[in-house]
């Protein structure tokens, strides 16, 4: 999906179709697609928005502001924070390096980028578990720990950015960083003032799937971080508690909560990249 | 020219002096040898087909390359290990390079605001530089916004931004369509009386060439072949090559001679070629005669005036016979022009941006 993004920001004027649907199929179409997102996306949030607020808005607030849940949340948003800014300068870095340099093995390690996203989140948490567990080879012992939780989401959120600034990185012409070096540029200035700003809509678009990805992610935190109340945590890990004590009402106010902080982020990252690419159009 | 031609290794005069320059990459020997002047203020165009080394000798010259061996001197010091950075050059590029995230107004002002000019001065030198590439009005708008020729003046003026001591254009008309292509090049030319700048381009358009440059250089294979005014190219050859690329040639008897040097015979004579007439193109005042010789078919063809046409009186068919004028320029054909890549795509294209690692 990032690549997608991507490929819009680059080609903002849409190509004239070659296939075109004929006038009804076309209106049948629409209809067929607006029906289908309405009932797999819509309907689900209207559901479990309506869910959250059963009990009005003071029992909303009083769900959200319990303070186990406010501790949850808390430890989510900052841990998938400090993932993303990881993410922005590492992901940068290895696409990079992927596209710039070349030594052996690039393309196996091309590959393996994408395994964290491919792989069951349960099995990345066992993988976690052995290597940072009691018993790690490592001799390294983060398991249920909160640095567990940023090494875990880090893993899982891996290709985001790397994915997205690929392509940008590819289409980048050479020749913008080497008439900036003829007009006196050196190569820090260069980066900062040429190459970055053609690849931040990159980083935006993985930043904010990378940040999304992390508020809601579960399988993959719920062995390595030890769900201990009011320290490891997160939201996921709280709603599927609430859940299971039977506090549905409790458990959507919640997940309402990451929703709006995801939609939010979207939206603004949409917006700054509408904004970034108005030389584009 | 003709100063800089002394034995000394290091050149007294401004301009630039190109020394015994080579410039390998990997196997492939881009430049040989090369030894070149260029006089302080005029206007050069290197020229050759594609793999010749023309870019390969500008991008050495702008420190964007690093030869193999030998020297470069600009206003006579020694630009060696230079970053092209620090050499003063300005530098236009094929496809533009624009910055397309940056208006106008900030394109031509990077150079300038690199070199941390007081923000007035900047403002009031960049306005100057959009009048003078006849962008005005435009300077708020973003590279998308423009046509071609609109980017590559705006290229331009950013390369002037920095009052370079040289100015280095690389194919710059070379992405252009023919009509936009030509109005530039005589734009270029008077833009070129204006600022004095010592200026090379590449190119290899020969009409382009011939029409702008006070010096061509011919290139072929890594080498330079002739230097001289376009009269003189055009004129004394030094060899085959020189003289299929800087003008119209047929090859008669194993000699190029130009078609307005081919003299068409109705009879068989001493030293002419049978051919047979393919066609006949009556032009006004002037026309020519397309020929193909027998038996090995090979395109001939004649400029002729009309009473000439008249007097010969040929018909598609016929058979007649060809031969170099007394007087022609002729040059013994050694094939060097089939094997040199002579028919270089207009828009030879960017250099591959998605290779990653390789060098450019």
């Amino acid at each position: 999906m990032s690549e997608v993004t991507t490929i819009d920001a680059r080609e903002p004027r849409p190509r004239k179709a070659i296939f075109r649907l004929p006038g009804a199929g076309q209106a049948l179409n629409k209809g067929l697609v607006v029906t289908y997102l309405g009932i797999m996306v819509l309907l689900p949030i209207v559901a479990i928005t309506s869910k959250a607020f059963e009990d009005g808005i003071s029992g909303f607030w009083d769900a959200v502001s319990a303070p186990q849940s406010v501790a949850a949340l808390k430890l989510t948003v900052i841990c998938s924070l400090i993932v993303v800014v990881i993410n922005a300068v590492m992901g940068t870095l290895i696409a990079w390096v992927l596209v710039r340099d070349k030594f052996p093995g690039q393309r196996v390690i091309n590959s393996i980028i994408d395994l964290p996203f491919a792989l069951p989140t349960i099995v990345a948490s066992l993988i976690l578990l052995t290597v940072y567990g009691a018993d790690s080879p490592l001799g390294i012992h983060l398991a249920f720990t909160k640095p567990a939780i940023v090494v875990a989401l880090l893993f899982v959120t891996l290709p985001f950015v790397v994915r997205a600034v690929q392509p940008l990185l590819l289409s980048l012409d050479r020749d913008m960083e080497a008439a900036a070096e003829s007009l006196g540029a050196r190569k820090w200035l260069i980066f900062r003032r040429v190459i970055f700003p053609n690849l931040a809509p990159g980083i935006a678009t993985g930043v904010a799937l990378a940040f999304a990805r992390a508020l809601g992610e579960f399988g993959s935190l719920v062995l390595v971080s030890g769900n201990i109340p009011f320290q490891t945590e997160v939201a996921s890990v709280y709603i599927r508690g609430q859940i299971e004590f039977d506090r549905l009402a409790s458990a959507s106010a919640v997940s309402v909560v990451l929703l709006a902080i995801s939609l939010a982020l979207l939206a603004s990252v949409t917006l700054a990249q509408r904004w970034g690419l108005r030389h584009d159009r | 020219m003709a100063a800089a031609k002394n034995q000394t290794e290091v050149p007294v005069e401004n301009g630039i002096e190109v020394v015994d320059v080579s410039k390998q990459f990997g196997d492939f020997q881009a430049l040989s040898n090369v030894n070149l002047s260029v006089p302080d203020g005029s206007m050069t165009a290197l020229l050759g087909p594609s793999g010749s080394g023309k870019s390969t000798l500008l991008r050495a010259i702008a420190g964007l390359e690093v030869p193999s061996e030998g020297k470069i001197f600009i206003s006579g010091e020694d630009q060696t290990g230079k970053p092209v950075r620090n050499r003063n050059v300005g530098f236009v590029f094929q496809h533009y390079a624009a910055f397309k995230h940056m208006t106008v107004f900030e394109n031509i002002a990077f150079g300038p605001k690199v070199r941390k000019r007081p923000k007035a001065e900047v403002k009031k030198q960049v306005n100057e530089l959009i009048d003078l590439v006849q962008l005005t009005g435009l300077g708020g708008r973003y590279p998308s916004q423009l046509s071609g020729g609109q980017r590559q003046r705006m290229a331009l003026a950013r390369a002037l931004a920095v009052e370079p001591t040289v100015l280095l254009l690389d194919e710059p008309f070379g992405a252009l369509d023919a009509k936009v292509r030509k109005d530039l090049r005589s734009w270029l030319r008077r833009l070129h009386d204006e600022v004095h700048v010592t200026t090379i381009f590449v190119t290899h358009d020969q009409e382009e060439a011939m029409d702008i440059a006070q010096q061509i250089v011919v290139m072929n294979e890594g080498q330079i072949e002739q230097t001289g005014t376009a009269t003189e190219l055009y004129d004394t050859p030094v060899n085959d090559f020189v003289m299929g690329f800087v003008g119209e040639v047929n090859s008669i008897g194993g000699r190029l001679v130009r078609p307005h040097d081919t003299e068409v015979l109705p009879v068989k004579a001493e030293g002419a070629t049978e051919v047979e007439v393919d066609r006949v193109v009556r032009l006004g005042f002037s026309g020519r005669i397309e020929m193909l010789t027998v038996p090995d078919k090979r395109e001939v063809w004649a400029q002729l005036t009309r009473s000439e046409l008249e007097t010969l009186n040929l018909e598609p068919g016929d058979t007649a016979w060809v031969k170099p004028k007394p007087d022609a320029v002729t040059r013994e054909d050694t094939g060097a022009l089939e094997s040199a890549v002579t028919e270089d795509p207009p828009a030879t294209g960017k250099p591959t941006p998605v290779e990653p690692g390789l060098p450019v």
